[in-house]
């Protein structure tokens, strides 16, 4: 799985934080999403589709393709 | 679950999207008719009226999904065509454009439509709403440098057009009726900061209510105040809140609350097969037992992803009642305000970080000793640990003191 962020888009909610603390952060000035871990391990990828979900501005892409090591 | 072979979803905005998406997420395989009665696909809305009015972003910017994601979800997508009717007994939505949907659970995601004044009732050159993509590009038309824009409503949208307007040159006045416009959001000490604000940029603040909006050679001319003196302007922006986009559901049997929204139960349900999410349902909020209505973006998403999960439980399931801690956030004048639960029913204000005057503060808004709210400017992580304290209503001060807090206390899963 490759998770993409769009800074500009994120609202700065926080539920990714929520959702998926290991794979998501935010800027403390603004509250934008910092991606901590592009390539999650499995166990964190239903946290991620999660986190992906209930972002309110769309602003997390999830490749879900099956990662090539 | 395997009796479950057809669903529609009823708007297409972020709640109808959230719902349908949820819905496959959780494995329906079913058929799935999402019906919007606008010409684009799921798009959203806050940006409205800050990037896309100030011309930053194009609409296609806007799009929740892209045409990928979306085809994956393999909807029955019917766009630009309302839903005009829905027959419970025989589980039909009937369409504006003569055909019907058959289903067995209904989604209803319709989100409201903007109030508009007398004499501007009817479409009217230089009167607006912002409430769609189209309402926004036809207000950014009109604002240029010198355009006298009069913005009628004290609340987020009016606060927000008005920031946006100004900074492309417009004049504004912003007719409230409030005389701390935004204090029943944010709360006063917020509020005063926004307002402080607004005018040091030039807006100009009139406390009145608008009773109608002047005419003159077919245009908006400006507003007669309900004290009869009137404020000219080139164009015209009614923000002066919206109504529950329910009136097609008249004599279907959903339940609706006394201000139209549709009445869900703590699942969001509205009777049986029939579901409700976004700016268009109220439910009873467990924390204080009143029902409750939010025209918040994170409950749109939120709530559709309940309603969803819950209509997938079927009958015997285990529902799970809705019991959000609201967020919302707003934009203006290049800072952004982020507030949990309540802020504006707060009756004590207590700082965790920061301070208002230097626009960088995490506050946490008690209502008899407990927290009911929170409120910050640029303190995401502080902002974020106050956020339990509002999911508990916990007194305050805190046992653990949230400020010192290193990890957040929040589960790991929300709603
Ligand atoms: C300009 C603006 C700025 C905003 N800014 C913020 C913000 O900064 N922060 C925040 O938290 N919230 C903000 N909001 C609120 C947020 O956008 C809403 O809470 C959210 O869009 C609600 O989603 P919804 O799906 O319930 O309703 P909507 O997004 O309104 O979607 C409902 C859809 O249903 C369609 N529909 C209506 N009737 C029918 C019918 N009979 N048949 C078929 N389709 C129908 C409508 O055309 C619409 O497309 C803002 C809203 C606006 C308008």
């Amino acid at each position: 799985m490759l998770v993409q962020i769009d800074q500009e888009k994120c609202c700065g909610a926080g539920h990714c934080v929520l959702a998926a603390p290991d794979v998501f952060d935010q800027r403390d000035e603004d509250g934008i999403v910092v991606l901590l871990d592009a390539r999650p391990p499995a166990e964190l990828h239903q946290a991620v589709q999660d986190a992906a979900a209930v972002c309110p501005a769309a602003a997390i892409q999830l490749d879900q393709a099956p990662d090539r090591a | 679950m395997t009796a479950l072979r057809e669903v529609a979803v009823v708007g297409a905005g972020a709640a109808g999207l959230h719902a349908a998406e949820a819905l496959r997420r959780a494995g329906y395989d079913g058929r799935l008719t999402l019906i919007g009665a606008e010409d684009e696909p799921p798009y959203d809305r806050p940006p409205l009226s800050k990037h896309l009015l100030d011309g930053q972003w194009q609409p296609d910017r806007l799009a929740l999904r892209s045409p990928d994601a979306l085809a994956e979800l393999r909807l029955d997508l019917r766009l630009g065509v309302p839903a005009e009717r829905l027959d419970r007994q025989a589980r039909t939505v009937h369409l504006a454009d003569g055909h019907q949907v058959r289903c067995q659970a209904v989604v209803l995601a319709t989100g409201v439509r903007p109030r508009r004044l007398p004499g501007a009732e009817a479409p009217l050159p230089g009167a607006h709403v912002l409430r769609t993509l189209a309402d926004a590009l036809a207000l950014r038309e009109e604002l240029r440098p010198g355009t006298r824009l009069l913005v009628a409503g004290g609340g987020l949208l009016g606060a927000e057009a008005a920031a946006t307007a100004v900074g492309l040159g417009a004049e504004v006045v912003w007719l409230v009726s409030a005389a701390a416009p935004l204090a029943a959001v944010l709360g006063a000490e917020t509020a005063a900061l926004l307002t402080g604000l607004h005018r040091e940029h030039g807006v100009r603040i009139h406390r009145g209510t608008a009773a109608a909006v002047v005419r003159r050679r077919g245009r908006a001319a400006g507003v007669r105040l309900a004290d009869g003196s009137e404020l000219a302007a080139d164009a015209v922006l009614m923000a002066i809140g919206s109504e529950p986009a329910t009136e097609w559901l008249a004599g279907s049997g959903v339940p609706l609350d006394a201000g139209g929204g549709v009445a869900c139960d703590a699942h969001c349900a509205a009777g049986p097969g029939v579901w409700a999410a976004g700016d268009a349902a109220s439910w009873p909020d467990p924390r204080t037992g009143r029902r409750r209505r939010l025209e918040q973006r994170t409950n749109a998403t939120e709530q559709a992803l309940h309603a969803a999960r819950n209509l997938l439980a079927g009958p015997d399931g285990a529902r799970q009642a809705y019991a959000p801690v609201p967020y919302l956030w707003t934009d203006q004048y290049g800072l952004r305000i982020q507030a949990f639960g309540s802020p504006g029913t707060a009756d004590r204000f207590e700082l965790v970080d920061g301070s208002p005057a230097d626009h960088r503060f995490a506050a946490a808004c008690l209502h008899r000793g407990r927290v009911t709210g929170a409120v910050g400017i640029a303190c995401a992580r502080a902002l974020r640990q106050l956020r339990a304290q509002v999911a508990a209503h916990a007194p305050w001060p805190p046992a653990d003191p949230v400020t010192r807090q290193t990890a957040d206390h929040a589960p790991a899963r929300l709603s």
